[in-house]
């Protein structure tokens, strides 16, 4: 059902990961300075080469799939474009954000013609390729951030851009570059798109003060946008539905990551190890359909604590030793990637985490067909 | 050589105030004039034994995000007067009806507050609520109680 791997026999942790286009390389970060590239051989990874550019730790890692490019950004508030030499190393081109503090996460848009940063200076950098000097230039999108921006994610338009943020809000923005691209066609977002144009606001919860935004995610169309809280609630809204949203509160821990794997399921992963598939039901309610850990639970949650302590009493013991979860990941899990199919018609993901561990979920196959069934 | 002290002041140093555009909550949050639970309604409730529906009445008007203390502190103890009479036996079928009304969350936050401000025999009595209401609502519901920045 799963693969699990970890990397250079350490287990340190895993900042974030990403593939290439056909998975047989992958960057990943051990929760420092340095990124790291493997290539499959088999069932092992082979170290391939280490990108250590950056001063501080890295916070974010992506792979352009067609122009085979790697851009990464890091709390030294750098972002460095990868590209392979023709001896395969990676050469670095150092962007200028202009931020004051930390970039926080890092996306190419769909197109891969330019990307955009997150960063705790309370700004997006949109930072495109200018052929006529050379060089990455930024633009930023300021207002009304208030606070770090955790996550982005692009519409497939190539134009819109949602952001969550620590201010408990969800934007979506306009980033479009007028000087490398065409006038963008109408969204139900909106029609109007100048760089930095707010297309919506979402607060996190209207009747609630609370939860950091933790990740976003557009849906394979466009016009739905998934987000998770550090309340532990999964939301989805819908711009062709006057931007109304769906709420689901869980009963896990929260949540920090998030994958569209149909037009209507979402993947979630966090604090609680686990991978859950959410599925929208009418539009009206998010249903918990699956749980891709199928690690059977050795006894319920509230009973287990109990026993712990009956058995350091009855046994004398001093230290509890049994500290294996009763899931695959040992640890919270922060990244979630798609392995196989696309947005529409995820097949397999790739999760890691802080027990640094990469692990390969099958998304069930029959699970796929009973949600095609669900009308939206 | 740097002098090793145990002192930890700097710690509280409010290094936000040298930073000209802080975070700041919105101010429709701050305004919202909430007057908290009606005292009388929910005693003759009581008194008819309708305590369930006293429960509910009580946890939908808290004063969640009223910036008022002394409304606050009333509502908590309307609220702990109103579960504490409800007896061990009705719990199951009052977690019920906030469920489905969605105030397994504020209910959450009343029992920690509670155990903030112990009375004789209350904290048994609220760790019974908490069971029960962690039963319904999982370790999400704590979540929530910690995450929320408008507190009971």
């Amino acid at each position: 059902m799963s693969e699990r791997y970890t990397f250079g026999g350490s287990l340190a942790s895993i900042t974030c990961h990403a593939w290439n286009k056909d998975r047989s390389q992958i960057a990943l970060s051990p929760n420092n300075n340095e990124i790291h590239i493997y290539s499959r051989e088999r069932n092992d990874w082979k170290l391939s080469d280490v990108l250590n550019q950056h001063d501080l730790r890295v916070m974010g890692i992506d792979w352009a799939k067609n122009t085979n490019r790697i851009v990464s950004c890091a709390a030294d508030r750098n972002a460095y474009v990868w590209s392979q030499a023709d001896d395969g190393k990676w050469k670095p081109t150092l962007v200028l954000l202009r931020i004051n503090r930390a970039a926080t996460c890092v996306k190419w848009s769909p197109a891969e013609n330019k990307f955009a940063v997150g960063s705790g200076a309370r700004l997006i950098s949109v930072c495109y390729f200018e052929s006529e000097n050379d060089w990455w230039v930024s633009k930023h999108i300021k207002k009304p951030i208030r606070s770090t921006v955790t996550s982005l994610d692009w519409h497939p338009n190539n134009v819109l851009l949602v952001a969550g943020s620590t201010d408990y809000k969800v934007r979506v923005f306009s980033a479009y570059i007028k000087d490398i691209e065409d006038q963008p066609s109408p969204t139900p977002w909106g029609n109007r798109m100048p760089l930095g144009n707010l297309m919506a606001e979402f607060k996190n919860s209207t009747n609630s003060g609370g939860g950091w935004i933790n990740d976003v995610n557009f849906s394979a169309d466009g016009n739905k946008i998934c987000w998770i809280g550090h309340d532990s609630c999964i939301n989805v809204a819908d711009a062709t539905n006057g931007n109304a949203f769906v709420r689901c509160k869980t009963q896990y821990l929260p949540f920090l990551s998030c994958v569209w794997i149909s037009p209507v399921s979402i993947v979630v992963a966090g604090h609680s190890c686990v991978p859950l598939v959410y599925t929208l039901v009418d539009n009206l309610k998010l249903v918990l359909t699956a749980k891709l850990d199928k690690s059977q639970k050795k006894e319920s949650s509230g009973i287990s604590a109990m026993r712990i302590f009956q058995s350091l009493d009855r046994n004398l013991r001093t230290e509890n030793s049994d500290t294996n979860v009763d899931s695959i990941h040992q640890n919270a899990i922060t990244c979630i990637r798609l392995y196989a199919g696309e947005k529409e018609n995820g097949k397999k993901i790739s999760t890691s985490g802080v027990d640094g561990q990469l692990v390969i979920w099958d998304i069930d196959n029959g699970l796929n067909n009973s949600m095609n069934n669900l009308k939206i | 050589m740097a002098k090793n002290t145990s002192s930890s002041a700097f710690r509280k140093i409010d290094v936000d105030q040298y930073n000209e555009d802080n975070f700041k909550e919105d101010e429709a949050d701050a305004i919202s004039a909430t007057v908290g639970p009606d005292e009388n309604e929910i005693t003759t409730l009581l008194t008819q034994g309708k305590s369930v529906e006293a429960l509910v009445n009580v946890l939908q008007n808290a004063p969640l995000r009223c910036k008022n203390q002394h409304v606050k502190d009333n509502a908590l103890n309307t609220t702990l007067r109103v579960l504490l009479s409800i007896k061990s036996s009705q719990m199951d079928q009052a977690v019920e009806a906030l469920e489905q009304n969605d105030l397994l969350d504020v209910l959450m936050k009343y029992i920690y507050r509670g155990f903030e401000i112990p009375s004789e025999g209350s904290s048994g009595h609220l760790l019974q609520w908490h069971e029960k209401a962690f039963a319904k609502g999982g370790v999400g519901c704590i979540v929530r109680v910690l995450s929320d920045t408008n507190r009971a």
